[in-house]
């Protein structure tokens, strides 16, 4: 049905499809291009990167950025990495969409009062609130633990938004009559409307794990012991340290490179998995 | 928690049968769920939000020097003394708060319409089913997204060098391109002194915040630009990845129906595909709005605020002044004061945005 529509728009339109086809060529240049630079600069000597920095392709491939970053800790990084945005995703998947279903479909008492803090919560600048969460993670006891570094995380009251949005743009009939066979209220959010969320599920996911991977302030706050270092703060504390000054282009994107790849992969993985989503829900 | 939900209604099951009881039971059930369900996400919230932020109110009205507890004896109530400094006295906590709030409200004015129109157009051209290799162009318009901060900031700190990629390219077109980094002149000013307008006193003679409307009307610093142009480059994959389901959501019927009665592209976009994707327009505007108003990573990894304070902003301005200089009360107040602008702005959009939406519905239902 759809190939006939777009064939249809074709043929009236041959200048929005050659149009279509440009914007997205000139968009997808400037999206991809500087990471070729990226990943090229980081095999390059440090002449080469200054002297044909637009150039993607080294003269001479050499990997002594990469040799010098793995004199670093970067094993135990990523380890941390993994396990901190691995057990903040899952907590965040569940906690979330419980918690947005909730707001967007059952019938409670304060249920306004609650939806209307989360809006002010999202509000509040992330910034003022690194000093006195690292007080109350001192209070908890769980400084210096993977704890520490995982449950502050876990408050996040924009997945719960999105997962409220999403939940109130599907029509809630199925659910009813799920309601009207007797399940209960657990069992209707877990088998029938957490199925029909997968795409804002998926999107979640990635935005989590995104999200946790990537954080550096909060991590930052949560710990001093250097083995607890994820891979932003191993890397931040490795380049203000280290390379603040000096330009050392091939050693800092090679850092660069080397915390992209692992969420990378697991984004690439998710991708199929949005794609088939999407062509699962066009196709209904 | 699965096995005491489903284990309620059983317990309860017992004798009664009829139907008013057996709807009050299950509004009973649904409000308890509906707890059960908040409660994780509203304990996390309230331990590390809510309590941090009443801590941090607290620490802006009080003489806390970073040392020992915030509450302990030796910490004493100043009253609006930190707010007194930034907003009323004239001085460098003033003037260094007035130029954050132009530095960021400038970034927001260009970033968040920018960003979203992107994600948009980004979003509907992908969308399409009829497009060959839209996974190919979708991956690659979000990648910018799923990589740090801290590697983007590496990115642009290569590609906007004096003698960098940005600058090399603008040579092959015949510009001598800038040193974006170190570059303070704000663009209206540039654009005031190409023109010949030298500063009318009117507006160098008065201010706000210890900065004449002059400086006011700056514009954004070539420096600034950079840090713009990263934003929209990293964040509009993520606004479109939002846009993507309220997308796909809407019914071929239409689209195809639209197209058979000959409306064109422009406009079965405006009356069919706006107002049906706008709870994800509302979301979208809303994260970006409040997410301009924070920016900090980039500036501290890449300008610091500099050159000459024009890529201050008051997130940065925030951590400066309490983790730099240690006056903690006045980083926890210039906290409060961006978290007031942040609330303002969010309103005011949320109404521009209803307003909007009646007179679509208006003109809708007059076609």
């Amino acid at each position: 049905m759809s190939p006939a529509a777009g064939q249809i728009a074709g043929r009236r339109n041959p200048w929005l499809r050659s149009g279509l086809y440009l914007t997205l060529a000139v968009f997808a240049f400037l999206y991809i291009y500087p990471f070729l630079l990226e990943l090229g600069t980081a095999f390059k000597t440090e002449t080469d990167a200054v002297g044909n920095p637009t150039n993607p392709l080294p003269h001479n491939w050499v990997v002594s950025a990469f040799s010098q970053l793995g004199n670093q800790d970067f094993p135990r990084w990523f380890t941390n990495s993994v396990i901190v945005a691995v057990f903040v995703t899952l907590g965040r998947i569940l906690f979330d969409s419980m918690a947005g279903y909730a707001l967007a479909r059952l019938r409670f008492r304060g249920r306004g009062a609650v939806f209307a803090a989360i809006i002010a919560v999202m509000a509040v600048p992330g910034v003022v609130l690194l000093i006195p969460k690292f007080l109350v993670i001192r209070t908890l006891g769980i400084y210096d633990t993977y704890p520490g570094l995982i449950i502050p995380l876990l408050a996040d009251a924009t997945g719960v938004f999105i997962m409220k949005q999403f939940f109130e743009s599907v029509p809630a009939s199925i659910e009813e009559a799920a309601k009207i066979d007797g399940a209960g209220v657990f069992r209707i959010f877990w088998s029938v409307s957490l199925p029909m969320a997968r795409p804002a599920l998926m999107a979640l996911t990635i935005l989590s794990f995104q999200g946790s991977w990537n954080d550096f302030s909060d991590i930052l706050i949560a710990h001093e012991n250097p083995s607890l270092d994820t891979l932003t703060t191993g890397v931040g504390r490795l380049v203000s340290g280290q390379l603040g000054a000096a330009t050392e282009y091939p050693l800092k994107l090679a850092a660069a490179v080397a915390m992209t790849v692992p969420v990378a992969i697991v984004f690439f993985v998710f991708q199929k998995h949005i794609m088939r989503t999407g062509q699962g829900a066009l196709k209904e | 928690m699965a096995t005491r939900q489903l284990a309620l209604p059983a317990r309860r099951r017992a004798p009664d049968t009829s139907g008013a009881r057996r709807g009050h039971r299950a509004r009973r059930r649904e409000a308890a769920a509906g707890w059960l369900f908040t409660a994780p996400a509203v304990v996390a919230l309230i331990v590390f939000l809510v309590v941090p932020i009443i801590m941090a109110a607290w620490v802006s009205v009080s003489d806390w020097s970073g040392i020992g507890s915030p509450f302990s004896a030796g910490v004493h109530a100043v009253g609006t003394a930190n707010y007194a400094a930034l907003l009323t006295q004239p001085g460098l906590p003033q003037q260094d708060l007035g130029m954050s709030i132009r530095d960021n409200l400038y970034y927001v004015l260009l970033v968040v319409p920018l960003q979203t129109a992107l994600a948009l157009l980004l979003a509907v051209v992908v969308s399409r089913k009829a497009l060959r290799g839209r996974g190919f162009f979708r991956t690659a318009f979000y990648f910018p997204s799923v990589t740090s901060s801290v590697a983007v900031s590496m990115i642009f700190l290569f590609l906007f060098a004096d003698s960098g990629v940005v600058n090399g390219a603008l040579g092959f077109l015949g510009v001598h391109g800038p040193q974006w980094f170190t570059d303070p002149n704000g663009l209206l000013h540039m654009i005031a002194r190409g023109a010949g307008i030298r500063p009318p006193a009117v507006l160098t003679g008065h201010g706000l915040l210890g900065l004449s409307w002059w400086d006011w009307l700056a514009g954004p610093s070539v420096a600034m630009v950079t840090l713009i142009i990263l934003a929209i480059w990293t964040t509009s994959g993520t606004f479109m990845l939002l846009f993507l389901p309220a997308l796909y959501n809407i019914s071929e019927e239409v689209e195809e129906a639209a197209i058979v009665d000959g409306a064109g592209p422009w406009t079965r976009f405006r009356r069919i595909t706006l107002p049906l994707i706008r709870p994800a327009l509302f979301l979208v505007l809303t994260l970006g709005l409040i997410g301009t108003w924070q920016v900090f990573d980039q500036v501290f990894l890449i300008t610091q605020g500099n050159p000459a304070g024009t890529t201050l902003t008051p997130a940065y301005l925030a951590y400066q002044v309490s983790f730099g200089s240690q006056q903690w009360g006045q980083g926890a107040a210039i906290a409060f004061i961006l978290f007031g602008i942040i609330v303002i702005f969010t309103v005011l959009q949320r109404l521009v945005l209803r307003e909007r939406g009646s007179v679509t519905q208006a003109r809708g239902r007059g076609m």
